[in-house]
């Protein structure tokens, strides 16, 4: 094995020149990085958010609610059909996912089939329609989903969320953030930097369904007290102090959806902040509807179902642009008129998961990770030296070439380095070195044995070779696992120690054989140095 | 040259074997011990595993006030809070779980964190907020679920590996040193009231990954002596080749305990947790492989007459020594 082909020289070089040049980008300082040419690599190490500091979000689209939602639509939909067709009906109503509708006329009914099924519901992208419209006895038609259907709506949902959350992101102003889907219904949202992670989450998980409706003036207290609502009336909790909660219509006179603008402001009385916007020209037309209709009432501007405002209306707004006014500050004023610009989400979001960490922290944790490889790689360096000798210097050449690499792939592959993946490295260049002390124990045995030096040098590298790969698939494969259980930073440590083994074994069999080959060469030793 | 350090003696004798009994008696008690902690007074579990929210603030000069910001954050009735302090004197953290059936949706999980801090604001001053976790109840379950499938798959796939590779005695061997590291580790975590967490489990998969490769390399010295002294008791061969590895098991282990010092006295007080199990786990693992492992190949007794009797004259070498 120590007959040193051209091949092994040349990869030990390239790997050297390898490792060499895709850390470089890592050591040089900004400025001095802008001159080197375009041709040589510039990626650097991307760190973790918990060295850089920065927010890890994982929100959840409330696929329940969503559910819920779409069924109710469902629901007026089957209402809405059944009325302009002039079929009369009984009994309409949810029952679990089902949306069912009794047609007492049995000459309508089979025409109420046959309305339903083709004009009820949508198409699915693998064809046919999202809904089942089934005859039941007793004049009875329940309409439902079809299972497909409400993946579609989850994952069209997380689709239209990222894309808000991002337009939201960045009118925020974050630096660079990334927001991506995972799985069926989870986003993640990694934004590094110092960024306020709670104003972040509160603008990203804002809903933003904002309705305008009519508040009911004419329950008496009494009836609230006792619960009697009307089935068309729903409360609402307010943010106003005087009044905790209103009742309104469940009607929605306009809803966000038709908004062009929201843009925050000042009251030019009072000096409050507050919200002008505006509506598309349908919106401006049902606004000017709504408001002349009911001159003198009050109507409540509701944003996710919490009541913010609940003005007189003075006389007809026909312009379709207008006022909110609410209890807010500078930076609630901003945001909501951000989150209402950028559009409502199409279901409310949940934190799932969330870490925040510092950028002094993450400066702090990077000074420990620095401090703790230095202290430990030149604890290994002098022990292996102090161990081997002139053999261990090999190991130790061995084990910087192996440093080089490491850093290297992991910029080459856009590797985030974070700090259990520093406890990783550190691992690493331990296992690297266990390569190395069982080819010289080896020797050694061998040595002791009665073989010539050389004999010994070449019958260690190769009888420890198989023990080596033995040893080390064991922890690849831990490292593996790791890797697929992987959130964030327990990654960050999976990767660095497979790239680490991987790259230890290659350095600390090859390179050091090299080195003692040419030893041999130069010394014609017979003795070896470290028995 | 300087005289090379030499930890281990050229040539050992320690009687391996005849010390077994005394290390398993010792071995069997840890790992009841363990058991029994399990259950009480059970696992620390991290909010990555049980959910709930951590908020970790720095007061600057002053050394953080921890009784004026239990009694803020009590006040706020959030259930069971943790106030502690982490690392030095003006490093706090602030821990609760999510109360059940409380409302996780963005929006209102934001105005906690955010009442938190204010609550520690206004008792405190001004502090840093260096750190905010929270993790929701489905996530944290689900990370449970994976950890646990991590552990299982790993073990698993060491099992394949060792079953491919050796004969089942030794298989049999290697994994109760496998199950012996994983339950000492636990054992630890119990006895230093760790926080059971992702990082943790990290360190349990690299213990499993270096107590088999600690393991993997006396087997592999065991099975070539098995071919070259055909006659000597399985009692001696094991001392012996114990006794051959011996300097190459002690000069690792320290060189990865060295590795890893730096990092337990100033990687600071989040990776604590993990260097410690780390360097517990390298220990245990080195103790393991040699009087767990291999006394459990003894106990069970290698099928030696499997291998035909060859006829007696020179060989070729290939088949008196394979690596």
């Amino acid at each position: 094995m120590l007959a040193l082909s051209r091949w092994k020289i040349l990869l030990v070089l390239a790997s050297a020149l390898f490792g060499l040049i895709f850390t470089l980008p890592n050591l040089l300082p900004d400025n001095v990085l802008e001159t080197v040419p375009a041709w040589l690599p510039h990626d650097r190490l991307s760190l973790g958010l918990d060295l850089r500091g920065g927010s890890y979000l994982l929100m959840e689209v409330d696929t329940d609610a969503l559910n819920q939602e779409r069924l109710t639509n469902l629901t007026e939909d089957v209402r809405t059909k059944l009325r302009v067709a002039q079929i009369n009906f009984a009994n309409l109503g949810l029952q679990g996912e089902v949306v069912s509708v009794q047609v007492p006329d049995a000459g309508q009914f089979q025409q109420a089939v046959k309305l339903l099924s083709s004009q009820i519901g949508g198409q699915l992208t693998t064809g046919g329609r999202d809904v089942n419209v089934a005859q039941k006895p007793g004049q009875v038609i329940e309409i439902s989903y079809v299972p497909e259907a409400a993946r579609e709506a989850a994952k069209d949902a997380v689709a239209r969320s990222i894309e808000i959350i991002r337009r939201r992101i960045d009118a925020l102003g974050a630096t660079n953030p990334s927001i991506t889907g995972q799985g069926a219904s989870r986003i993640v949202i990694e934004a590094p930097g110092e960024s306020d992670p709670e104003r972040l989450k509160a603008v990203i998980g804002k809903t933003a369904k904002l309705t305008f409706q009519l508040v009911d003036t004419t329950l008496s207290p009494d009836d609230l007290k006792a619960g009697r609502i009307p089935p068309d009336d729903e409360v609402l909790p307010s943010d106003d102090q005087h009044q905790p909660y209103y009742v309104v219509k469940r009607r929605v006179m306009v809803d966000g959806g038709m908004l062009t603008e929201a843009s925050a402001g000042h009251d030019p009385e009072t000096g409050e902040p507050d919200i002008n916007f505006a509506f598309n020209g349908v919106g401006a037309q049902r606004f000017g509807e709504a408001t002349s209709e009911n001159v003198g009432k009050p109507f409540a501007i509701v944003i996710d179902r919490r009541v913010l405002s609940a003005p007189n209306i003075q006389g007809p707004i026909m312009g379709g642009s207008g006022l909110i006014h609410g209890s807010f500050t500078e930076e609630s004023a901003h945001d909501l008129a951000l989150v209402l610009k950028t559009g409502a989400l199409p279901a409310p979001l949940k934190v799932e998961e969330q870490h925040t960490v510092g950028a002094e922290l993450g400066a702090d944790a990077v000074k420990a990770g620095q401090i703790s490889i230095l202290i430990g790689a030149a604890l290994i360096l002098t022990f292996i030296v102090l161990s081997y000798g002139l053999f261990g210097g090999f190991a130790a050449v061995a084990l910087a070439v192996n440093g080089l690499m490491i850093v290297g792939f992991m910029s080459l592959f856009h590797a985030t380095l974070t700090l259990p993946g520093v406890a990783g490295l550190l691992l690493t260049l331990a296992v690297a070195v266990d390569a190395n002390v069982l080819i010289y124990e080896r020797m050694r045995d061998e040595a002791r044995a009665g073989r010539p030096a050389m004999a010994a040098a070449d019958a260690g590298f190769s009888r420890a070779l198989t023990t080596i790969i033995d040893a080390n698939v064991t922890t690849v494969v831990a490292a593996v696992i790791m890797f697929w259980l992987g959130a964030g930073p327990v990654r960050g440590f999976a990767l660095t120690l497979l790239i680490g083994v991987l790259s230890s074994v290659f350095t600390a069999v090859l390179i050091t054989q090299v080195l003692i080959g040419w030893w041999f060469r130069a010394t014609r030793a017979k003795k070896l140095p470290i028995v | 040259m300087w005289p090379l350090i030499k930890l281990i003696p050229t040539k050992t004798k320690v009687p391996f074997v005849s010390l077994s009994r005394l290390f398993a008696t010792l071995s069997i008690l840890a790992a009841i011990a363990t058991i029994g902690g399990v259950f009480y007074p059970g696992l620390n579990l991290g909010i990555d595993f049980k959910g709930g929210t951590v908020v970790e603030f720095n007061t600057g000069a002053k050394p953080a006030d921890l009784a004026r910001v239990r009694d803020v954050v009590n006040g706020l009735n959030l259930g069971d809070v943790q106030v502690q302090r982490f690392g030095a004197d003006n490093d706090a953290v602030v821990r609760f779980q999510t109360p059940k059936g409380a409302d996780t949706s963005a929006t209102a999980a934001s105005a906690t964190a955010n009442r938190v801090k204010a609550a520690i604001t206004g008792a405190l001053g001004q502090v840093t907020f260096s750190r905010t976790d929270v993790v929701g109840p489905e996530v944290s379950g689900e990370l449970m679920q994976k950890g646990i499938v991590a552990l299982l798959t790993s073990i698993g796939l060491m099992l394949i590996y060792i079953w491919f590779r050796f004969e089942l005695q030794f298989g049999l061997g290697a994994v109760v040193a496998l199950f012996h590291d994983l339950t000492l580790s636990f054992g630890l975590i119990l006895l230093l009231r760790l926080e059971f967490s992702l990082n943790l489990i990290a360190a349990l998969l690299t213990i499993i990954g270096y107590s088999m490769n600690d393991t993997v390399v006396v087997f592999d010295r065991l099975r070539e002596n098995r071919r070259k002294y055909k006659r000597m008791p399985l009692r001696d061969l094991i001392d012996l080749s114990v006794n051959e590895t011996l300097s190459r098991t002690v000069i690792t282990g320290l060189t990865a305990l060295l590795a890893l010092s730096g990092l337990a006295i100033f990687g600071g007080e989040s990776l604590r947790p993990l260097s410690i199990v780390l360097l517990f786990g390298i220990v245990i693992g080195t103790y393991s492989s040699i009087y767990v492992a291999s006394p459990i190949v003894l106990l069970w007794g290698v099928r030696r007459d499997d291998e035909p009797a060859r006829p007696i004259g020179p060989q070729p070498a290939n088949l008196v020594r394979r690596p």
